[in-house]
């Protein structure tokens, strides 16, 4: 049976069985993070949340898929059809794709290439264009203006985010994202480069276009930005999108500072823990913050936005690269020297 | 096998999506053909083993450089009837334009020669344990780091020109002033007074520094 998954034919399949094997769970995870938002900002506000569907409220997610399903797709005059389309089929897709490379225990990944996280950082840089495209394609202002204030603000936030990881990559001394968590048997990134840890986490926020960045949607001021349009599951895709990319951040979050699925505590009973329950426990905690943040503070107004981007973080974050550098030069602590 | 057939379908997408971004009507839809065929050649570098490339073509190109082709392209109202109208009077000089470039290009693929140390290391194997990045990095951090400095300079002074030009007059419009405001205590700004009953608020004159 093994020599079988070594012909081309095998390994296709193979790594068809692996893909499966990890959107089943994505989507799951997707549709109860939904759930889990609902309940925890919830319980922030002093309500109940979904509580009627189902034991709890468990079966809202399911509930809300099919109500979105047997809606009407409208597609609006004037619009440009194919591009319309088109634009909520890549958010979802780069979303998704973005998994294959992401190790959710020892050599768990579906591809261990030696450039992932310049893979990650590639995909999420063309996140982008789903919400551009959107925006356009809607032949409307509001969704023009949603889509053009995101444009900016994820090129804005990409830079500071960029040199983040470049920071962990000196650190580290390789693109894979296997060596990343390995390099951190000792020590989590999150304490030493704790100002990094903070900044790539709301450039994370920034990243995905959630509160308290979330002014691409500003229902307050341009209804609901760039998928003003959307309906039925045109719009379900964005929504799933949005809330892969916020477990994907996490994801990386967890892999570059916290250690990935390594145990926090390093001796026994501890590591009998298999690395994936560690990794799921810190991708719960990362995504409970998002969670948290949004139920927290007020919505940025968009030049303190900006200003928080370029004037903030992009010098902290060079200069927090320099000062890393020197001291791993000083010290002899480079990696491979 | 399998890799010369995928070889051909990606470049035949990225020929097609070049034919497409000079000849399709809207010019958004050439910026999105113009994406894909960096997309089909970022592919076509990942199949030559080149890592690295494929990724930073897409993180540069694809993920800032056409971001903003998009945002300038879709920002101007480009008429495109008003657009078409010119084609017979500029065909002669684009193609005459044309016929130059590709005149200098068949001149060069004639007369192309191998520098004489080239042909050894094209015969040497990729090093197994090397991967292409590391390798890059060790050559250009190093052999040719003044070229690299170089270029970075080129970089950085076609940043400061992009300021230059763009840069108007700092006093105009309403700026923020963040210190200032946080300074700001409501004994400067708020006044209790009290209202007799059916009667109006008396307010005493503002203060000169309130306006």
């Amino acid at each position: 049976m093994m020599a079988f998954f070594d012909t081309d034919l095998g390994i296709v399949i193979l790594t068809l069985l692996k893909s499966l094997a990890l959107i089943v769970p994505l989507l799951i995870g997707v549709a109860y993070l939904t759930y889990a938002e609902r309940k925890v900002m919830g319980a922030i506000q002093l309500r109940k949340g979904p509580n009627i569907v189902g034991p709890f409220g468990l079966a809202q997610p399911f509930a809300d898929a099919l109500k979105m399903m047997f809606k009407e797709t409208i597609i609006p005059a004037g619009s440009d059809r194919i591009l319309f389309m088109m634009a909520p089929m890549i958010t979802f897709g780069l979303a998704v794709v973005a998994w294959a490379v992401i190790p959710v225990n020892d050599h768990w990944a579906i591809a261990n290439i030696n450039v992932g996280i310049l893979y990650l950082l590639a995909i999420s840089s063309l996140g982008v264009y789903g919400i551009i495209i959107a925006g356009w394609a809607s032949n409307s202002k509001y969704a023009f203006l949603g889509a053009m204030r995101s444009a900016a603000q994820m090129v804005s936030y990409e830079v500071s985010m960029g040199f983040v990881i470049v920071t962990v990559l000196i650190c580290v001394g390789s693109l894979n994202l296997n060596d990343i968590v390995m390099a951190q048997r000792h020590i989590w990134f999150a304490i030493p480069l704790f100002p990094m840890f903070v900044v790539f986490f709301i450039s994370g926020l920034a990243e995905t276009n959630r509160a308290p960045f979330d002014l691409a949607e500003g229902e307050t001021e341009i209804v609901a930005g760039f998928f003003v349009e959307y309906s039925a599951m045109s719009f379900a895709l964005f929504f799933l999108g949005e809330y892969a990319n916020m477990i994907l951040i996490s994801a990386t979050t967890t892999i570059l500072f916290l250690g990935g699925w390594l145990s926090p505590i390093p001796f026994a009973p501890f590591i009998w823990v298999p690395g994936v329950i560690w990794f799921l426990l810190k991708l719960f905690a990362c995504l409970f913050v998002f969670i948290w943040v949004r139920a927290t503070f007020p919505r940025y107004r968009y030049d303190q936005l900006m200003a928080l981007g370029w004037k903030v973080f992009l010098p902290l974050s060079l200069g927090y690269l320099v000062l890393v550098a020197g001291v791993l030069e000083v010290f002899g602590w480079l990696p491979n020297a | 096998m399998i890799a010369n057939i995928f070889f051909d379908i990606v470049s035949a997408i990225l020929l097609a999506s070049a034919v497409m971004v000079i000849s399709s009507r809207n010019p958004v839809h050439s910026v999105l053909f113009l994406i894909l065929a960096f997309i089909n050649a970022a592919v076509l570098f990942l199949m030559a083993g080149a890592e690295f490339l494929a990724m930073v073509l897409v993180i540069v190109y694809v993920g800032a450089v056409a971001v903003l082709f998009m945002f300038v392209v879709m920002m101007l109202d480009v008429d495109f009837v008003a657009l078409r109208e010119g084609v017979q009077r500029y065909a002669p000089v684009g193609l005459a334009v044309g016929m130059v470039l590709f005149g200098e290009l068949a001149f060069m693929a004639v007369n192309w020669t191998m520098a004489p140390g080239t042909a050894v290391f094209l015969q040497s194997p990729t090093p197994a344990d090397v991967s292409n990045t590391v390798a890059l990095g060790s050559l250009l951090y190093t052999k040719y780091i003044f070229l690299f400095q170089l270029s970075g300079a080129v970089l950085l002074v076609s940043m400061i020109g992009a300021i230059v030009l763009t840069l108007r007059d700092r006093n105009r419009g309403k700026r923020q002033d963040v210190s200032a405001q946080h300074a700001r205590v409501p004994a400067d700004t708020l006044r209790m007074v009290n209202a007799k009953l059916g009667e109006a608020a008396k307010l005493p004159a503002p203060a000169e520094e309130a306006l």
